[in-house]
């Protein structure tokens, strides 16, 4: 008889009595132990937070170049976005609009946002959902340089960030936009702006996590009232300094 | 004189387990890939976040569906696998110690039960991730809601997991599609059953539990057999294991 290609039982029934078994040696329910401490570990490391895990993981992808890092999950970057596609910046036609409560307000075309007087800094980017990128590299223009150019009103309190990504915008106090490491930043790690993360032109905040850091600026409008931003109305604080708001510290 | 008879197998898996696995590995790549979406700074704006974001969600709650539903509908199977998995003898001691002995100069394995003990071991690990992975997730998702829960280690666990189950499952699959001496095995998870002469050459206690509870009650023919423990499943009606046939 030919040999059919044997099923195993897939039935529920009386499992069979022991009586006629040997002695089995003794056993241990190592796996059952192996997945327990796996499971505390795991959740351990989500109250320890995350300076464990960057031990593992940020020597491994710091080492890397940059492109690369690009390509690999949990690198630190993750790129966010609210409405697809990005945003596309074209040279000719870009203007970066500053307006509102301000003696001379200005649409600046890309030759003369290239020209104005710019600083570099190092930072750190924190994103609100827990991930955090070391070192990275900035160059653009401080809040001064742009209130020298169109003279805010005594009445303007606020700035409001609209970015090209229609409904995104976020907003800033005047003494916060003025922080000594803020910048309406040109440049990232060495180069222009990539599509990705913002280009042309984006809000660096250091002190706040990445939501306040609107990406393809289209427009600075100065303002005495406060407005809620657009990560602010879904439930997450209008201040958000690093450690000290939106539940962390 | 070659034989023109098919060389014999015996049956290692019953549907359940193998839909279980099936399951798994099908969620685990919706969920890998939807991950990589969110996450590839490369990869990012090739789907609309919100629309992976959502697979990733529905992937993961599926698989835990799944999971119950084929728990409660085949318990005895189920529990019946668990404890071959996490059962560990004095022999899975020792395969375990003479893993760098044993890739070395070859020298044999102590005898296994129907899964040995690397698999056992690995099993636990991964079952484990799993468990961290819908708890860091939760909290991801939770945390976005509501304050309270968002732990600035949450996402970084969910991302070394990650890692780790990627490391995992490279092996699981270097063993199932590539090395010769494992190779065998994936038959029994496709079809339920695998060379008989393989299994008596790398699962040996698990193919003399067999074939001694078949041959101590003839209408009860082991087949998935009892591996390393008491208990075997309950008889098949119908059909026939060729059992006896030898090569």
């Amino acid at each position: 008889m030919a040999d059919a290609e044997p099923t195993p039982p897939d039935t529920s029934g009386p499992p069979p009595g022991q009586g006629d078994l040997p002695e089995r040696p003794p056993e241990f329910r190592i796996g059952r132990a192996a997945f327990l401490a796996t499971v505390v570990a795991g959740v351990g490391g989500i109250f320890l937070g995350p300076r464990l895990s960057q031990w593992i993981t940020n020597p491994i992808t710091n080492a890397l170049p940059s492109s690369l890092g690009d390509l690999i999950p949990g690198n630190g970057w993750r790129i966010y976005n609210v409405q697809d596609p990005f945003p596309t910046f074209h040279p000719a036609t870009y203007r970066l609009v500053v307006q509102g409560l301000v003696e001379r307000p200005v649409a600046l075309d890309w030759a003369q946002i290239t020209a104005l007087p710019g600083e570099s800094q190092t930072s750190t980017f924190h994103c609100v959902t827990g991930w955090t990128v070391d070192g990275v590299r900035w160059e653009g223009i401080r809040a001064q340089t742009l209130m020298d150019l169109v003279r805010p009103l005594p009445s303007a309190k606020y700035v409001t960030f609209q970015s090209l990504e229609g409904p995104y915008v976020d907003q800033l106090s005047l003494t916060q936009f003025t922080l000594p490491d803020v910048m309406i930043a040109r440049q990232m790690d060495g180069g222009p702006i990539s599509r990705a993360h913002g280009a042309p032109l984006r809000l660096v905040i250091p002190d706040m996590y990445g939501y306040k850091n609107v990406k393809w600026l289209s427009s600075l409008t100065f303002t005495a009232d406060a407005a809620p931003g657009y990560w602010e109305v879904r439930g997450y604080d209008v201040d958000a300094w690093v450690g000290r708001s939106n539940g962390y510290g | 004189m070659a034989t023109a008879e098919p060389r014999a197998r015996i049956a290692r898996f019953t549907l359940a387990e193998r839909l279980m696995h099936w399951l798994l590995a099908a969620a685990f790549g919706v969920l890998l890939g939807t991950g990589f979406l969110m996450s590839v700074p490369a990869l990012e704006g090739l789907v609309p976040r919100p629309v992976a974001k959502e697979w990733h969600i529905d992937a993961a709650i599926g698989l835990a569906a799944g999971v119950i539903v084929i728990t409660l509908a085949r318990a005895r199977v189920i529990g019946r696998t668990i404890g071959d998995l996490e059962r560990f003898d004095s022999d899975d001691g020792r395969w375990l110690a003479e893993v760098p002995r044993r890739i070395m100069s070859g020298t044999p394995a102590p005898p296994q039960g129907r899964f040995n003990a690397g698999q056992k071991l690995n099993t636990a690990v991964v079952a484990g991730l799993m468990v961290v992975s819908y708890i860091s997730g939760f909290l991801l998702w939770y945390g976005e809601r509501n304050t309270a829960y968002r732990f600035a280690g949450t996402i970084n666990v969910h991302d070394d997991v990650m890692w780790l189950l990627i490391f995992l499952v490279i092996g699981h699959l270097y063993m199932a599609l590539v090395n010769p001496a494992t190779r065998a095995a994936l038959a029994g998870m496709v079809r339920g059953s695998v060379d008989r002469a393989w299994a008596q050459r790398h699962h040996a206690k698990w193919v003399a539990e067999a074939d001694r509870i078949a041959a101590a009650d003839p209408a009860r023919r082991s087949h998935t057999g009892a591996s390393d423990r008491a208990g075997s499943p309950p008889p098949r009606l119908g059909g026939d294991v060729p059992a006896q046939k030898e090569h």
